[in-house]
């Protein structure tokens, strides 16, 4: 039984760059309202016509960051694990994110007060486990939490490069088994992680990587990604997925692309616990 | 000298210092955080102790490692800290010691803690602190100007003496016996009279040797046997090359020492002649009554009185020694120190920077030092009562090896070793 797929997004009415929190964003360079607008919109028709429920969240003035909905927290069953942003410019987002969540019959959690996690940005579900990036945004004892919570196992990865300062711009899985993931943004011990738990890992080249090609959107057998990276959609192809390449330079201008922009509230594809929601039952263990 | 001995005899006191606890959780193996966390810490320069490690048994059970983290100092330490925090470990937060002020003189206050002989650290001020001058049944106090803790006997506590009561941030750090040297694990199966001695007197000369190349000082409790077996000049021989730093004796080693020095007997048997001699047994207090009458045995060695003996080296080669009374002591010699309190207190202070304790055929004096050295300096007895070397261990210097002979072969032959290698 397939059900349909379901993703939120915000139109990027106030998106901008307001502020410099990754190398990729530049205030002199800023941006371009009309062409984010039509970019942003390619991406939401492209997702309609792949069978999509696009969800809408309301957007801010003072927040052009609330279009990145992948941070805005990590989805479980019918949890909504809410983030807690690094940077104070985007903690005013986790109040209408939690609106949103709650307005939708979410079960809405925030983690303990001195945590940092931006949720599916940095926490991604393989299989059963989830894996999760730190350094940058998220922090490895929040990650630990989360496992805790939800009883999954979780496998917190080292960012190594600041340029992939989110776990989804340098990895993506695409089913239970397989992902693509650009080396270079962890260390051995990462890269190890990776190639021991994963059957199949594509490895996107560092030209392919720095266009934002593993910030991708599965949905089912067709990944939606940032254009500019023929390898990696040989090498879909090969697997037996079809690419969707699509001009988001308007959000890489912030560090984002495709996956940034969209958040998967029925389950990744490659979640064990979508197709087996018995496990998405949250164990709800004592944290401390 | 060879590599080995000297990381060895490096290895016989604690490290110095400054630690911290550390907690990871989750699924550490899996993640591979364990051994980054381990691998972050020896890239530092730190180094660990796992304290204790609990692996999940399941896929999705966490696991958890509690790590002592060691530093050279608190800025190296904090360095570290502040990386592995990044990786998800958190410190581990007991509680300080808590401190009392000794309401009286002499005594500690109620619930005070006592000492063992092993390496122990205070935590104050949020950091575990190793303990100096770490001895067994003391209390610990915490200077107040410095922070830093160390033992201190009953009888020297003073009214107001900041005294750490309670268990509460205290540990012991139990001495690590895989990094001892490969004679003292050779010969930890207690005592025995039925044990081939080569293997462990060559084990004591290697002791002996890496013990000096560490720079650390070399102390002999000795008894009067030491003489009456004709022992006295390998002695001398191995104080007048350096092997002896201190001397712990009685007035019986002194007296007959000196006696031997100038009569030729001991307790007027003659040395010689393993047979006493006419007017010998005056020998004894004829030997007193003169070193009493120079003013002292330094006295005598400096007017050419006494010409040879333990106690000719020891003043000619500047060893540092104790000679503890006792209440059936004749005379006694003037450097005898008649008051018990007075003489552990020296002893206390000359036990300082040793490495290796040789405690030859005397019980008393040897539990008197036993209690005073920490367990991380070996202890080598050797006497030919079994029961000596039992006593010294039921009294808390575990660390101690025994060798069960008459001391006259084993000084000549430890005398033979260190003395001529090539032998």
């Amino acid at each position: 039984m397939t059900t349909t797929p379901r993703i939120l997004m915000c139109p990027p009415d106030y998106y901008g760059i307001e502020y410099e929190i990754n190398p990729w964003m530049s205030t002199e360079v800023g941006t371009d309202p009309v062409e984010s607008r039509r970019q942003w919109q390619a991406l939401h028709d492209t997702l309609v016509d792949l069978g999509v429920a696009v969800e809408l969240m309301e957007p801010e003035p003072g927040l052009p960051d609330l279009v990145f909905t992948a941070n805005a927290g990590l989805v479980f069953g019918d949890h909504f694990l809410s983030s807690r942003f690094r940077h104070g410019v985007r903690q005013g987002e986790s109040a209408h994110f939690e609106r949103w969540a709650c307005a939708r019959g979410f079960v809405v959690e925030s983690l303990p007060p001195g945590h940092n996690f931006e949720g599916a940005g940095d926490a991604l579900f393989c299989g059963p486990t989830l894996f999760a990036g730190y350094r940058f945004r998220s922090d490895a004892r929040s990650h630990h939490w989360i496992g805790e919570r939800l009883g999954v196992p979780v496998l917190p990865l080292e960012l190594v490069d600041p340029r992939f300062y989110h776990l989804d711009t340098c990895f993506c899985p695409l089913s239970e088994t397989a992902a693509i993931y650009y080396p270079g943004a962890f260390d051995d011990y990462g890269r190890s992680v990776l190639t021991g738990q994963i059957g199949t890992l594509i490895e996107v080249s560092a030209e392919e990587a720095v266009s934002f090609s593993c910030n991708a959107v599965v949905v089912g057998q067709t990944v939606v990604l940032n254009d500019g990276a023929p390898k990696l959609a040989k090498a879909l192809n090969d697997l037996g997925y079809r690419s969707r390449p699509l001009r988001l330079t308007e959000f890489i201008k912030a560090g984002g692309s495709a996956k940034c922009l969209t958040l998967r509230l029925d389950g990744e594809e490659a979640a064990s616990w979508k197709r087996s929601p018995e496990l998405a039952l949250p164990k709800l263990g004592a944290t401390g | 000298m060879p590599l080995d001995d000297r990381r060895e005899a490096h290895s016989t006191g604690p490290d110095p210092g400054v630690i911290e606890e550390v907690e990871v959780r989750g699924h550490i193996v899996d993640s591979l955080l364990l051994p980054k966390v381990l691998d972050r810490i020896l890239q530092m320069g730190g180094t660990f102790e796992i304290l204790e490690c609990t692996i999940g048994a399941r896929r999705v059970d966490p696991s958890h490692a509690r790590i002592a983290i060691r530093a050279d100092d608190a800025a190296s330490l904090d360095q570290i800290l502040g990386d592995l925090v990044e990786h998800g470990a958190t410190p581990v937060n007991p509680e300080d010691a808590k401190v009392e002020p000794a309401d009286i003189a002499g005594a500690f206050p109620d619930g005070f803690y006592s000492t063992t002989n092993q390496r122990t650290q205070v935590r104050i001020n949020g950091r575990w602190i190793d303990v100096a001058d770490q001895e067994m049944d003391c209390g610990i106090v915490v200077d107040p100007a410095t922070n830093s803790p160390r033992c201190v006997p009953m009888i020297d506590v003073t009214v107001g003496m900041p005294i750490v009561v309670g268990h509460a941030g205290i540990r012991v750090v139990p001495t690590e016996r895989s990094r001892e040297a490969s004679f003292f694990s050779f010969m930890n199966s207690g005592v025995s009279s039925e044990k081939p001695k080569a293997a462990k007197l060559i084990g004591v000369a290697e002791s002996m040797r890496a013990t000096r190349a560490a720079g650390k000082k070399i102390l002999l409790v000795g008894g009067p046997a030491i003489v009456h077996t004709g022992s006295a000049p390998h002695v001398a021989q191995l104080i007048r090359e350096g092997w002896v730093q201190t001397l712990f004796a009685g007035n019986a080693l002194a007296t007959h020492d000196i006696e031997q020095a100038i009569y030729g007997t001991s307790l007027g048997v003659s040395l010689e002649e393993g047979e006493a001699i006419e007017h010998g047994h005056e020998h004894h207090l004829r030997t007193i009554n003169t070193i009493r009458r120079k003013g002292g045995i330094k006295a005598a060695v400096d007017a050419g009185l006494i010409r040879s003996g333990i106690m000719y080296e020891c003043i000619k080669n500047g060893v540092d020694v104790v000679l503890a009374g006792s209440v059936r002591d004749d005379g006694p010699l003037p450097e005898v120190i008649s008051d018990a309190i007075q003489a552990q207190a020296l002893m206390r202070k000359s036990v300082k920077d040793v490495g290796f304790a040789l405690m030859i055929a005397t019980a008393l004096h040897s539990i008197a030092t036993g209690n005073l050295l920490p367990a991380w300096v070996k202890v080598v007895c050797v006497d030919i009562n079994p029961a000596t070397v039992t006593k010294l261990s039921d009294r808390g210097t575990f660390q101690t090896v025994g060798l069960v002979t008459d001391v006259e072969p084993f000084l000549r032959s430890l005398a033979g070793l260190l003395c001529n290698p090539s032998l």
